[in-house]
């Protein structure tokens, strides 16, 4: 089953990693590809590049970047193949370990019902 | 963190470091079994403890330094291998006085080899291909008897037996902690190869019970192909092998209707195809080429499986080229099954009689005799053709040979629906 963990971390948003941040990130990503369990990740960059874009009846509302609300901001994304909700989250602590302080949203993707047969 | 939580951690913690906490320990103890063992004992203390001390900062270092001193303790109790006893002492003494994080870092030095030693130790040809299966889930995959049992549909009894007797005779048989050299790992490969395809097969059309998939088999089958692929970058069947299971499981959401039914290839809504496994897998496809391996077995068959997931729709399909990569495939790899499906392709291509014309080849030929694909293409074709009387004996015949309860439904239904046409 996968799952799409959402990292927001608890940083301001513009403060650049480490070098050995980096690297330990780095290593993450190749041992968890290698294991088999990443799928996909990205960071994003700024909020202020970004935009939020909102319906409601026929209006549309676009806000542009920066957003200011810390813990809304989205600072990557991961999506993985584990066997387990469980799973995810142990990888997910070990994904923060090297993230550092912030909260990942796991939620797990729908698939149809044979795939959660097993 | 409640008692049924930490259980549940533990697990989950144990399903991701099983494999590499074997294959550490193995290196040590120079016996598959014996670190196996030792690892379940470090499960068992983790049970015992965890929900006492909570989760450990670094659970996998924990699990390896409780394996070794039962190791430790299993030797002096013992008293049967003495130089390896003073070997693991020093290493255990060692061990206490690191930091965790540097122990972290020397596990992590050669745990690509001792996995990719495990890999081939699980499938070493002492054992009996059952034996290589269970071997591989449990050790590598991390599943239990009992998980194993269930996706096989045999008793739990008979899968814990098959894994105690594999182990007794890698060990009596001293077989060697090693990934081979040369030629012998070419011939070893193959059984790797075999092994998991095996595994990601029995998800995919299960040769018997009720459900005509079982995709947690499949999802392991890939985890594990994906592994070796990462374990043996320059081997181009490996991602040969990859490449074929991530274009197939693609398809595993599109293969069966909301009640279980199977449907087939050319009948199934390619939007409901995962686009995220079919890039992976033709990424996997094109580190083959690269590497020079296009005319492996698996980088053929994965060509294949290519070819229908480039096409959005099924009309788009490029026929003639499958069926030149069939041919291409009997050659490396002459199986009758093989000719079926290369008729299937040029029927498809150039028109039923074409495909008629392999297929009664095949029947006339007789090592198919039992496979309940054979009439079921014949049949197909029969249907093409007109020929609705002969095409319902076919599916009845095909319908009789299978022993997956779905699939046999499904050629009820089409002998059924030959009947019906003619009234």
């Amino acid at each position: 089953m996968r799952f799409l963990c959402v990292y927001k971390p608890s940083k301001p948003e513009g403060t650049p990693p480490s070098e050995t941040e980096m690297m330990e990130m780095g290593k993450l990503i190749s041992d968890m590809t290698n294991e088999g369990v990443l799928l996909a990740t990205e960071g994003c960059l700024p909020s202020a590049l970004g935009a939020r874009v909102r319906k409601s009846g026929d209006d549309f509302k676009v806000t542009d970047g920066p957003f200011t609300e810390a813990k809304e901001v989205v600072g990557g994304f991961a999506l993985i193949e584990v066997r387990s909700k469980q799973e995810a989250i142990e990888q997910t602590r070990r994904f923060l370990k090297v993230a550092g302080d912030g909260e990942c949203e796991i939620r797990q993707i729908c698939e149809v019902p044979s795939m959660q047969l097993a | 963190m409640t008692a049924t939580d930490v259980h549940r951690t533990i697990e989950a913690v144990w399903k991701i470091e099983s494999a590499r906490l074997i294959a550490g320990l193995a290196r040590r103890v120079r016996d598959v079994g014996l670190a196996e063992d030792l690892a379940q004992e470090a499960l068992v203390a983790a049970f015992e403890q965890w929900p006492r001390t909570g989760i450990p900062d670094n659970p996998a270092a924990w699990l390896m330094t409780t394996a070794k001193r039962r190791a430790i303790d299993m030797f002096r109790r013992n008293r049967r291998v003495e130089e390896k006893h003073g070997e693991l002492a020093r290493d255990a003494e060692e061990l206490q006085e690191r930091a965790v994080a540097e122990l972290d870092a020397a596990m992590d030095d050669d745990i690509g080899d001792d996995l990719l030693r495990l890999v081939f130790t699980a499938c070493h040809p002492v054992l009996k291909q059952d034996a290589q299966v269970a071997l591989t889930l449990r050790m590598l995959g991390g599943l239990t008897t009992d998980e194993i049992a269930r996706a096989y549909l045999v008793p739990e009894a008979t899968v814990a037996q098959r894994i105690v007797r594999a182990k007794r005779t890698l060990t009596k048989e001293q077989v060697p902690f090693e990934v081979p050299k040369g030629k012998e790992l070419r011939a070893r490969l193959t059984a790797v190869l075999e092994v998991i395809y095996l595994i990601f097969n029995e998800g995919y059309s299960a040769t018997a019970g009720d459900d005509w998939m079982r995709p947690a088999l499949c999802e392991d089958a890939l985890r594990l192909g994906r592994v070796v692929a990462e374990l043996m970058p320059q081997e181009p069947e490996v991602h040969g092998l990859a490449a074929l299971m991530e274009i197939q499981a693609s398809r595993l959401r599109a293969r069966t209707s909301a009640s279980g039914e199977p449907i087939l290839l050319l009948d199934q809504r390619r939007a409901l195809w995962d686009r995220l496994l079919i890039q992976r897998g033709l990424a996997a496809l094109d580190r083959v080429e690269k590497l020079g391996g296009a005319d492996g077995v698996y980088a053929l068959q994965a060509a294949i499986a290519a070819c229908h997931a480039r096409a959005l729709e099924a009309e788009e399909t490029d026929w003639a080229q499958i069926a030149g990569l069939y041919a291409r495939l009997f050659e490396v790899m002459p199986s009758p099954v093989v000719e079926l499906n290369r008729a299937v392709a040029l029927s498809m291509a150039f028109g039923p009689e074409m495909g008629l014309v392999v297929v009664d080849a095949l029947v006339r030929e007789g090592t198919l005799a039992n496979y309940h694909l054979l009439p079921t293409v014949r049949g197909d074709l029969l249907v093409k053709l007109g020929r609705d009387d002969e095409a319902r004996m076919e599916f009845e015949r095909a319908a009789s040979l299978t022993r997956n309860a779905r699939e046999q439904e499904l050629l009820i239904k089409r002998a059924q629906k030959c009947s019906a046409s003619k009234n």
